[in-house]
């Protein structure tokens, strides 16, 4: 049966439609990979029952006919989509017992379209982290280790446990959301593929919110074609979302093999930056090559804005966080401190018991950004710095159609390795953020190992609702690129 | 506009200026909630219309109704102001458990209405004009109910996210009357539009007040605001109130600290709010999860185009059917008495003798018996009728008195009374003659004092009205009256 996991997304699809496996086969056997897993600490949830009834469901449902788009495919779900009547912590103790009376849109796409969910994926506390550390469910533990090294890795964050579900074979495809790079960072420090999509392409109905004006979920996978399937099923206008645009979700999958001959594809120079390893511009060099020799003109572009990205987003989504976040205040749901005195001992308690140590510094720097005689010197300014961000990729796209860059600044780092200076984390995000800024979607796809034989990912930035040019690209990569490296299974035997 | 000499008011250092400006909170008349779909209905069980947005639960969303947006435009055009066809909706934040997102979603930038005027009535038919800054759209609170448990707070989200305007007057009130007749016109207009039912005691309205003092023709004293106050009285008793306090603290040597005061109307005082209540920086930003409205002008037009006549162009117009402002003021003062009085119109009466009707006679009744015009027992076509019975001398107007008494008792329609209770006005000579006649050999002694002084024939037109049953017409009578006195007809 173990070989069922190994499966892509669309191999399993094929397999369930022609009838050659069930459901019920296949689910099983990702429940059981789930639970041989516990040591990576992937899963806040597991939900195996729901998982094999919804894979019974679906099975009745082939056997009808009537089978939809992902008609019995085991997914997992970071534990940021509200999933009705299964709980949902946003890896936080404030939302520790929190049950939704609601299913998020993006997920009931999902199950609309016949997927079935294996549970919850572990991640960083309300998506604030790069490595998965500050999960108050314990950290994620990569499935990826250094060559003849026992010592365990951070798989990135914030979607860390859907990265290593996925480059561990725990589920077919992961959900994810990426504020400043949780779905491409984590996908790229794993070995596997993730798009954020353009902002407004997937509704944010039911996500649990961090940054509402940067936040957007997308497909973390195991290859290029499937996250062109998993973003159809995802992707949807919602009137319940205002910032979600009414664009039509095209066909990723059929166009996916179109190649990218005449293509012109811009490197950035700004991305070359001081600090970088030397493996990640070699690598990024790499790609500029594969893709020009599949027929593809590479163009030098600016973005002479880049360096300010990262003090920018790290004013900006304090901010807003600060404010999605109060709402956690004890009153109606989630985690409500013993014996409080009065109303604001009620809000201090509960809130510093409910957060975790990231979480309070974001509030706290998202407050003082803020504040009266501080808003125009940060949050005004920043506002403004991110236009000239979003006016610089506009610019560079006038002379290309996809940006090519590297997707971090360096391979998986150890648990407990960065924890300790926020700053270097935040620096993960130094090739990620500036997507999430200008709201255009951004690929990062698995380009070759280090030394060491840890994977490190390129990225692909498209225009605006270009998903489709840049999965096709990312397509080209993926075939030159060849990326055929799996994490040694050695979580089983522990 | 400037102001009389009675709004001063008096301190021991000679007269004092009262600057009045006023925040008023009105709730949007419209089904839904601003940003959810919960219902807006007054008087549910707690906690019963609640949405998962109003609750603030998790990842979920605010999307605005555009009814309210739509209402609000309307009141913009109603108050003559500039509507702005971009405006944005910020995140006020403060932490208190009515409010559970942690913030309220307003207009604080950039609102969706701007500069416009309110035109208020004074006493004696003068008006004076009340400029408008600005109106924005936001929401309402919950409800915190201290009284439910000895040691616990409930909170009732009902409200929570009802859609207000914020309608914000410039400082151009000059007395505390004013002020009540800035509110009532205020909620005059917004009746007519159907954008707010303006019911105080429900908390449809609410306002902040802003007061101040100065010397006459001096700069801008310092202002305190008196937060939340709900009723006119109580905004009339606040400002007099706190005008005074203010004044005696000048004149005693003190200055006027800014700050935010409530009015506790058991007491009939301001006083200061504890200073917790009113610390707060509330950090403002645009709400990331809502785009910029932004309006198309053709849709303004389009409520342009719909708005109903308002007070102040009813009120020309009933100046032009022959009324004086004074009596068309108080007809249009509330939409339902303009409507009543323009059915009576519609069923044939004049205006002006139905003005005189309604002012004189059947408002009296009406506020006597406690009711409101929709609550009395005479139809508007009812009044009609006999309005139209005094113009034409079919009744006189003192039948006309007993008339309505016997509708407002018994009902009926008013000229099937006349009939069958013989109230009809005579008008035939002959019949008054005889009653002239027979008084006059009566009262041999009256007719010869009238002869010497002819205000007596007052007494005798009596007499005859007495002996018709007041049925005779007058005009007739007294010419009668006259030519058998023999007394000068001196018009």
């Amino acid at each position: 049966m173990s070989e069922l996991t190994n499966f892509t997304l669309a191999e399993a699809r094929d397999a369930v439609a022609a009838k050659k496996i069930s459901s019920r086969e296949l689910t099983a056997a990702f429940v059981k990979a789930v639970e041989a897993a516990r040591p990576l600490n992937a899963f806040i949830t597991e939900t195996p029952d729901r998982a094999l009834e919804m894979a019974a469901a679906s099975d009745a449902r082939i056997a009808k006919g009537q089978a939809g788009a992902l008609e019995g495919l085991p997914l997992a779900i970071k534990d940021l989509f509200c999933t009705k009547g299964v709980r949902t912590t946003a890896g936080s103790n404030i939302l520790s017992n929190f049950v939704p009376p609601y299913e998020s849109t993006v997920t009931q796409n999902l199950w609309n379209a016949g997927a079935v969910m294996l549970g919850k994926v572990n991640l960083d506390e309300f998506a604030m982290g790069s490595s998965t550390e500050t999960s108050a469910f314990g950290p994620v533990i990569s499935p990826w280790r250094t060559a003849g090294s026992n010592a365990q890795l951070v798989p990135g964050g914030s979607s860390g446990g859907s990265a290593a579900a996925v480059a561990a074979n725990l589920c077919l495809a992961a959900t994810g959301t990426d504020t400043g790079g949780s779905i491409r960072q984590p996908a790229a420090l794993t070995g596997t593929v993730g798009i954020k999509p353009t902002y407004g392409r997937c509704s944010r109905w039911g996500i649990v919110a961090f940054a509402s004006s940067l936040d957007q979920a997308g497909p973390m996978t195991r290859t290029v074609r499937d996250a062109a399937i998993l973003l159809g099923a995802m992707a949807s206008v919602d009137p319940k979302d205002s910032t979600s645009v009414d664009m039509p979700v095209p066909d990723y999958e059929a166009t996916l093999e179109g190649g990218v001959k005449g293509l012109r594809v811009g490197i950035p120079k700004e991305y070359r930056i001081d600090g970088a390893l030397p493996e990640i511009d070699a690598i990024w060099t790499k790609g500029a090559e594969w893709l020009k020799a599949q027929g593809a003109e590479i163009v030098e572009v600016s973005l002479p804005h880049t360096k300010y990205a990262l003090p920018t987003y790290y004013i900006l989504a304090p901010a807003e966080a600060s404010s999605n976040l109060a709402r956690y205040d004890g009153v109606r749901y989630g985690h409500r401190t013993e014996g409080a005195t009065e109303l604001i001992d009620l809000y201090e308690k509960s809130r510093a018991e409910g957060f975790g140590k990231e979480v309070r510094r974001r509030i706290l720097i998202g407050t003082y950004v803020l504040s009266a005689g501080y808003y125009d010197a940060y949050y005004a300014r920043a506002q403004k710095v991110r236009s000239l961000i979003a006016r610089d990729f506009s610019r560079a796209f006038e002379k290309c159609d996809v940006l090519l860059t590297p997707a971090t600044p360096g391979p998986a780092f150890g648990i407990g390795e960065e924890t300790a200076d926020p700053v270097a984390m935040y620096l993960n995000d130094v090739f990620t953020v500036t997507v999430n800024l200008a709201g255009l979607p951004g690929l990062s796809v698995p380009a070759g190992l280090t030394a060491a034989g840890l994977p490190l990912g390129l990225q692909l930035i498209g225009k605006a609702f270009d998903e489709a040019t840049v999965l096709r690209v990312g397509r080209a990569l993926e075939i030159a690129a060849n990326f055929t490296a799996k994490p040694q299974n050695w979580w089983r035997a522990a | 506009m400037s102001a009389s000499g009675s709004k001063y008011i008096q301190g021991s250092t000679g007269p004092w200026e009262i600057v009045i400006g006023l925040e008023v909170h009105a709730q949007v008349l419209s089904k839904a909630k601003l940003f959810s779909s919960a219902s807006t209905e007054f008087g549910a069980d707690p906690n019963s219309q609640v949405s998962f947005v109003d609750a603030a639960m998790p990842g979920m969303l605010p999307v605005i109704n555009k009814k309210c947006v739509e209402q609000a435009v309307r009141t913009g055009l109603g108050l003559k102001a500039q509507i702005n066809l971009f405006s944005v909706f910020d995140r006020k934040n403060y932490f208190y458990p009515d409010l559970p997102a942690g913030y309220q979603i307003s207009q604080f930038k950039n609102p969706i209405v701007g500069e416009g005027e309110v035109l208020i009535d004074l006493k004696g038919g003068e008006t004076a004009r009340v400029g408008i800054e600005r109106l924005h759209l936001e929401q309402d609170a919950g409800k915190s109910l201290h009284d439910q448990h000895p040691d616990h707070s409930y909170v009732d989200l009902n409200r929570c996210g009802v859609a207000l305007m914020e309608i914000v007057s410039r400082p151009d009130m000059r007395s505390s009357d004013e002020a009540a007749a800035y509110v009532k016109k205020l909620r005059a207009i917004m009746r007519y539009l159907g954008t707010c039912d303006g019911n105080m005691d429900e908390g449809s309205m609410r306002a902040d007040v802003n007061v101040s003092v100065r010397k006459p023709g001096a700069e801008l004293g310092t202002r305190c605001e008196i937060k939340n106050v709900n009723s006119i009285r109580f905004i009339g008793q606040a400002i007099d109130f706190e005008a005074r306090r203010q004044v005696d603290v000048i004149e005693a040597g003190g200055t006027i600290k800014q700050e935010t005061r409530l009015f506790d109307s058991k007491l009939g005082e301001t006083r200061p709010m504890r200073s917790k209540e009113e610390a707060h920086d509330y950090r403002y930003f645009p709400d990331p999860d809502l785009l910029p409205l932004v309006l198309e002008q053709a849709w303004v037009d389009g409520i342009a185009a719909s708005l109903p006549e308002l007070p102040d162009e009813k009120k020309a117009r009933f100046v032009a059917l022959g009324l004086s402002a004074y009596d068309a003021s108080v007809l249009v003062a509330e939409k339902e008495t303009a409507d009543y009085f323009e059915a009576m119109l519609a069923e044939g009466a004049d205006a002006k003798a139905a003005a005189n009707w309604l002012n004189n006679e059947y408002f009296g009744r009406i506020n006597k018996a406690g009711y409101t015009l929709a609550e009395g027992p005479i139809s508007a076509a009812a009044n009609s009728a006999i309005v139209q019975m005094i113009s034409s001398n079919m009744i006189s107007g003192k039948i006309a008195k007993d008339l309505l008494d016997i509708v407002w008792e018994e009902g009926g329609d008013p000229r099937v009374v006349v009939e069958t209770r013989g109230l009809k006005q005579v008008t035939d000579t002959g019949a008054i003659e005889k009653a002239v006649d027979a008084v006059i050999a009566a009262n041999p002694d009256k007719v010869a004092a009238a002869k010497l002084k002819p205000q007596l024939a007052g007494w005798f037109v009596g007499q005859v009205m007495k002996s018709t049953g007041g049925k005779a017409n007058p005009g007739v009578v007294n010419a009668i009256l006259k030519t058998r006195l023999g007394l000068p007809d001196e018009g």
